[in-house]
């Protein structure tokens, strides 16, 4: 059957989180690579490490307390930023040593001493996602996916000049948490599929592939969570097949398309200049 | 009839780590008066625009726009801005529309755009003659046409008092000439201009009023037809040894 993978509860679960993450993180993700803030789903997802880790200590559930973990990290490292004498990178480079030692020391006191356990929080795992995990999931998707069209033009201004942002009135400092926070919980609810350490490679790469086609924010805005969706889906199902870790198969996807892009700009550009010259 | 002041300076002072950028400034400027600052390198004349808008530390004195202090000033819509041109690498694409478009945020950074808004974002599209890229990646502009961008991005709030600084640095003669009409426009309609600048170029039979700044200091206010203006223009770069102009005050 060719919707064999569409049977087991497991795989609907996991796909419905694909497709709602992969949709949701470059949507967040495009402000990070405006601000050159690339990393900061990186930062966010050691300091989601700890969450995770406590998560297992309180024998709470682990998506819930990475959420609220990653979240106050969030703003921690905006408010370094806005008010310290820390640059952004020293505060990120702060937030990921901090944030895995925080995880290990954590996990080493719950009786969960569990490895694979720990293993598919950081790789993603399909058989993971529990009932409790995909209505987090989708209900958080939900916000970030209204939050982010709601603050677009706004964001936007923030990112591209911020500066002017000021001047005209928007909250850059709100801005910012706002957008740090929505980093947080991106990187949380997406490591159930695509694994901690994978996670920020889906609200760049997709993100970094559009720009390579589109000419405009919005363009890129819709073609990169288009690229997301497809990747993570296809990622999963891929997974399903090959007994792979989909995180890693998600990322894989997502690059291919990104070389693609490259091959696709350097023709449309080649051509366009050849019209020039005739 | 008392006129308007549409900024009042007083003993304005910025400090930066080791030095002191702005030092005791105190000036008031006359609403729908075209103002150009001059000044060399580190003269302290971005310093003084910026700490204007609150985006330089204030060490001591105070900043009042349209009458209110502006910690205390809410009427962003008022407020116009063109940076120094800004270094744009991002690599994330956006159009000259999208751009332009942010110049309406500051009436409601919230709220969804309506016909009206639309209409002042392409007219001040055309004011600055790039219709025919408005929907151009702003990574395919050249210099002249990206800083044009930007100061359709500050038309398009229609401010009663823009600041602008260094608007035509750098720029073809041709983008400058299209940014003098552009500023024909605005002092047309009453708006106060405060340019910042190295010179005054085709903008001069606009400005009104000349302030020269020299080491966080203001050494010259008075007429742009005054001989300190012309001296400062042709002699005053970042290197030159000439002396400030004190005693121009008028």
């Amino acid at each position: 059957m060719i919707f064999e993978f569409l049977e087991p509860a497991f795989m609907q679960r996991a796909l419905l989180a694909a497709l709602v993450i992969g949709l949701c993180a470059p949507l967040v993700g495009i402000f990070l690579v405006q601000r050159r803030l690339s990393l900061m789903g990186d930062g966010l997802g050691h300091i989601a490490l700890t969450g995770v880790a406590l998560g297992f200590l309180l024998q709470t559930n682990p998506v819930a307390t990475a959420v609220i973990v990653a979240s106050i990290g969030a703003i921690v490292v905006e408010l370094i930023r806005a008010y310290g004498k820390t640059s952004g990178d020293v505060a990120l480079a702060i937030l990921f040593y901090g944030g895995i030692a925080g995880g290990v020391l954590l996990i080493g006191l719950s009786s969960k001493k569990s490895n694979v356990n720990l293993l598919s929080y950081l790789f993603g795992s399909l058989t993971t996602v529990s009932k409790f995990d995909i209505a987090l999931i989708v209900a958080l998707s939900v916000i970030i996916f209204f939050a982010t069209l709601l603050l677009k033009k706004s964001l936007f201004a923030l990112c591209h000049d911020s500066e002017f942002a000021q001047v005209s009135g928007i909250p850059v400092k709100l801005l910012s948490m706002v957008l740090a926070v929505m980093t947080a919980v991106t990187v949380t609810i997406a490591m159930r599929v695509v694994g901690l350490l994978l996670v920020s490679a889906l609200m760049i790469i997709p993100v970094a592939t559009a720009q390579q086609i589109s000419k405009s924010f919005s363009g890129t805005r819709a073609l990169s969570a288009a690229i997301g969706a497809f990747g993570a889906v296809s990622g999963v199902i891929t997974s399903f097949y090959f007994d792979l870790a989909p995180g890693a198969l998600i990322v894989v996807i997502v690059i291919f398309f990104f070389i693609a892009s490259i091959g696709f700009s350097a023709y449309t550009r080649r051509r366009s200049l050849k019209l020039q010259v005739r | 009839m008392q006129v308007k002041e549409a900024l009042q300076v007083t003993n304005l002072s910025v400090h930066y780590p080791g030095r002191i950028a702005l030092d005791n400034v105190t000036l008031g400027i006359n609403s729908s008066s075209v103002v150009a600052i001059l000044g060399s390198n580190g003269s302290g004349k971005s310093t003084f625009v910026k700490a204007c808008l609150g985006l330089a530390p204030i060490h001591s004195g105070t900043v009042s726009i349209f009458g209110t202090q502006f910690s205390q000033f809410k009427d962003h819509d008022q407020l116009g801005y063109v940076p120094q041109r800004i270094h744009d690498s991002m690599g994330i694409p956006a159009t000259v529309s999208e751009v332009v478009q942010s110049g309406r945020l500051s009436h409601g950074w919230l709220r969804r755009f309506t016909q009206e808004d639309k209409e002042k974002i392409s007219h001040a599209i055309e004011v600055v003659r790039l219709k025919d890229l408005e929907n151009d990646s702003i990574n395919t502009l050249s210099g002249g046409q990206y800083q044009r961008t930007l100061i359709a991005r500050a038309l398009a709030s229609e401010p009663d008092l823009l600041f602008l600084d260094e608007p035509t640095a750098g720029v073809d003669l041709a983008t400058q000439n299209v940014f003098a009409e552009a500023l024909k426009h605005l002092v047309e309609a009453g708006t106060t201009v405060i340019l910042v600048s190295h010179e005054l170029g085709p903008l001069r039979p606009l400005v009104n009023r000349v302030i020269m700044f020299r080491e966080g200091g203001i050494v010259f206010d008075g007429s742009p037809d005054a001989e300190a203006v012309d001296s400062h223009i042709f002699h005053d770069h970042p290197h030159s040894s000439s002396k400030p102009v004190l005693g121009w005050q008028v």
